[in-house]
């Protein structure tokens, strides 16, 4: 019988820390766990270093929260310009923003829940993007080394769930979800409805369960 | 038709019947609009899905979909959702036929810069690389210079790239430029304007061949 996966958020929130490593999912706040953003700025959390698509805005609540209220150390993500709180730390010099293409974003968490050593990729070939990292020519092509991201933890945010903690997303609203999901040491998935097992189509299940650490309905 | 009506309206008639097409924000998304009768493309988001369908209203509005620039949008019946690493995989792997994007300068050697003015704006690249340098085919929609009169098609970009090589088309509201091996070739002039007239508002030597067609 598969484990119950099933917490409080209260002890999703303990397994988080003060300048921890942490993913947060999501493409402008769809299919980002929001409400447990929330809840860790709530919880006083600080210091921490984001990887993620995007940094939110600086209205909703979500990874922008984060940011606004100044808990993030640095952030990794392709795009931060709908938060405007991201330049102004940034040139302030308290924020350290690393911006990565977006499809090497999703390719280098991949990398790192498949054990893989990272990836080829030709994005970046001749830009900034390239400085400092190796390039290896490949069937006449140029592609740049990109190596694999991983976190202390994960947290995802998933349409459904089973109590085994299997996950199944909606629409446009898996993006770095699944990536996200196998790439951390501890996995939370913020969900909105939690069903008992069986009740999920096994088809239908883009995370397996065995990826999760903790399911919390929120 | 003028000005940036006749820049998308000829952007659209690059699109060949079945393409998958990637439209960058702003006046890139327009081309969805002046698709020629008798061709179906299919405009895929590179957040998640392909099938882009008519902005919704508040009410109908699904919060679960957004596009590429995080607005409320819609899937058409035919379409189909996916993650950040299927969707990136369409783009590199030659599976999306065209993409149209702006662009703050373009040279002669195809090289683009449009995501970053260091010291004012830096958004982050998005997905603009990765569709850059992914696309089967990349074509630029711009006004031919910038604000102040200066020429964005340069010999050589000043600004950051987005990436190198990678260009294949310009449209401007003067004319369509095709990149090629040798350099900029003037292929169409908009109605009324003249080789020598794009020639002085542009930054690099355009080659003009003994034919020169007509924009529409």
């Amino acid at each position: 019988m598969a484990k119950n996966k099933v917490a409080s958020l209260e002890e999703a929130l303990a397994k988080c820390h003060d300048g921890m490593t942490v993913m947060l999912s999501g493409f402008t706040n769809v299919g980002s766990p929001n409400k447990f953003c929330r809840a860790m700025a709530d919880a006083g959390l600080k210091d921490l270093h984001i990887i993620a698509n995007d940094a939110g805005n600086d209205k909703a609540d979500g990874i922008g929260t984060l940011i606004v209220e100044r808990r993030a150390r640095s952030i990794v993500a392709s795009h931060v310009g709908l938060n405007p709180k991201v330049a102004e730390q940034m040139n302030e010099g308290t924020l350290e923003v690393t911006l990565v293409p977006q499809g090497t974003l999703a390719e280098r968490i991949r990398c790192g829940g498949t054990g893989l050593g990272g990836v080829l990729t030709p994005t970046g070939v001749g830009t900034s993007v390239a400085e400092g990292k190796q390039e290896i020519t490949a069937n006449g092509r140029t592609y740049l080394l990109e190596l694999p991201l991983r976190a202390e933890v994960a947290v995802v945010k998933a349409w459904k769930a089973d109590t085994s903690g299997n996950l199944v997303y909606r629409r446009v609203a898996k993006n770095f979800n699944p990536m996200m999901a196998m790439a951390a040491d501890f996995v939370i998935a913020e969900v909105e409805e939690i069903v008992p097992v069986g009740e999920l189509d096994p088809d239908a299940v883009c995370t397996p369960g065995v990826c999760v650490d903790m399911v919390v309905q929120l | 038709m003028e000005g940036r009506e006749l820049i998308v309206n000829r952007a659209a008639r690059f699109l060949r019947d079945g393409d998958l097409v990637n439209l960058g924000i702003g006046m890139p998304t327009q081309v969805a609009n002046h698709i020629p009768e008798g061709i179906e493309i299919q405009l895929q988001s590179e957040n998640g899905f392909i099938g882009i369908g008519p902005t919704p209203s508040a009410e109908e509005w699904d919060h679960d979909v957004v596009n590429a620039g995080g607005q409320p949008a819609s899937i058409l019946p035919s379409g189909c959702t996916f993650d950040s690493c299927m969707s990136f995989g369409l783009i590199r792997g030659g599976h999306v036929d065209a993409t149209v994007l702006g662009a703050l300068e373009v040279d002669q050697e195809g090289n683009l810069a449009n995501w970053i003015i260091p010291g004012k704006k830096v958004p982050g690249m998005g997905g603009g690389m990765d569709l850059v340098a992914g696309a089967n085919m990349v074509i630029v929609t711009m006004e031919h210079c910038d604000k102040k009169g200066n020429p964005k098609i340069l010999k050589k970009c000043t600004l950051p790239l987005t990436a190198a090589h990678e260009v294949d088309y310009i449209i401007t509201e003067l004319c369509v430029l095709h990149v090629t091996p040798e350099g900029l070739v003037l292929e169409e002039l908009a109605p009324g304007v003249t080789a020598e007239e794009v020639q002085a508002k542009t930054g690099a030597d355009l080659i003009i061949p003994e034919h020169v067609g007509c924009m529409v």
